[in-house]
């Protein structure tokens, strides 16, 4: 059973609830992934629509482990800020951190990265970097706290599947006892399979499940294909 | 005053943030804030005085991956 920061989860799948065609599609499709974690983000809301609140109630309804992320931050600032406004609202210490680095493939600002990690770290947050397959960020990253890694497939969005093999064989290799989740980049159900079968330990997905022609379906074949 | 919430001035008389947010219809929200870039928590909202030209950011969960 796959433990992250000393929680025990059944299912390898992490999956996002982004970019679904209706709440109702959403559902749906987290029941069909059997995912127990679905990362979340905030926005600015406005008084008179709430759109939040309802999202929010269909999430609780699901009753699975939100993971907020730090999504749009491109400073150490605004991801930390975001982190603290995120771990409020969602009554969570788990915090996906994404400090972007660069517009057009979000690649992350490793250097605000490890900075971050080390801040949220220290002030009780327990850190999902999502990072490159680098093994030295790999190694800061753990020394500034994280007891989870989260290395890109592909650029966000891309479907490519595993970019760089022999890195991420290379990033599993050295640390052998760090849960390491595929985060990013998975397109089909074989690239979360592939992810498998190079001993990652779990795959966080969103587009490839969300903008699937039947997202429920496609949802259930990741489920079967980790 | 005025003050910037989400990126928009607004006219607001209240004198800190929890009467903001009231005044500005958040009511029982589920909502996050931040003055002026830094995170204030719900219960130090009462205690967090308003000054003209503050930016204020009410934040609500939203889809993610």
């Amino acid at each position: 059973m796959l433990q992250v920061y000393g929680t025990e989860l059944r299912s390898r799948l992490f999956l996002g609830t982004s970019r679904y065609p209706s709440p109702a599609v959403l559902t749906a499709a987290v029941k069909a992934s059997r995912a127990q974690v679905v990362t979340v983000s905030l926005r600015r809301e406005s008084s008179g629509e709430r759109a939040g609140q309802g999202f929010w109630s269909i999430i609780r309804e699901l009753g699975v482990r939100v993971l907020p992320n730090t999504a749009g931050c491109h400073s150490v600032k605004e991801a930390v800020t975001t982190a603290h406004m995120a771990r409020e609202v969602f009554n969570t210490p788990w915090i996906k951190l994404e400090v972007i680095g660069e517009d057009d493939t979000l690649q992350p600002d490793v250097f605000g990265l490890v900075e971050a990690a080390r801040i949220l770290t220290a002030d009780g947050f327990e850190v999902f970097p999502y990072t490159t397959e680098d093994l030295v960020v790999a190694d800061r990253l753990l020394a500034a706290g994280c007891r989870v890694l989260m290395p890109w497939g592909a650029p966000i969005g891309s479907g490519r599947g595993l970019n760089n093999l022999f890195g991420l064989k290379a990033l599993r290799a050295h640390f052998p006892d760090v849960p390491l989740v595929i985060d990013a980049g998975i397109g089909v159900p074989s690239h979360a399979a592939q992810a498998m079968e190079l001993g990652f330990d779990a795959v966080l997905l969103n587009t490839a499940v969300a903008q699937a022609a039947d997202p429920v379906r496609m949802a259930a074949a990741f489920a079967q294909a980790i | 005053m005025k003050i910037l919430v989400n990126g928009a001035w607004r006219e607001t008389g209240a004198v800190d943030l929890a009467a903001a947010l009231q005044e500005l219809g958040y009511g029982e929200a589920v909502v996050a804030t931040a003055l002026n870039g830094e995170f204030v928590p719900a219960g130090a909202r009462p205690g967090a005085r308003l000054t003209d030209g503050d930016r204020l950011e009410v934040l609500a969960p939203m889809q993610g991956g």
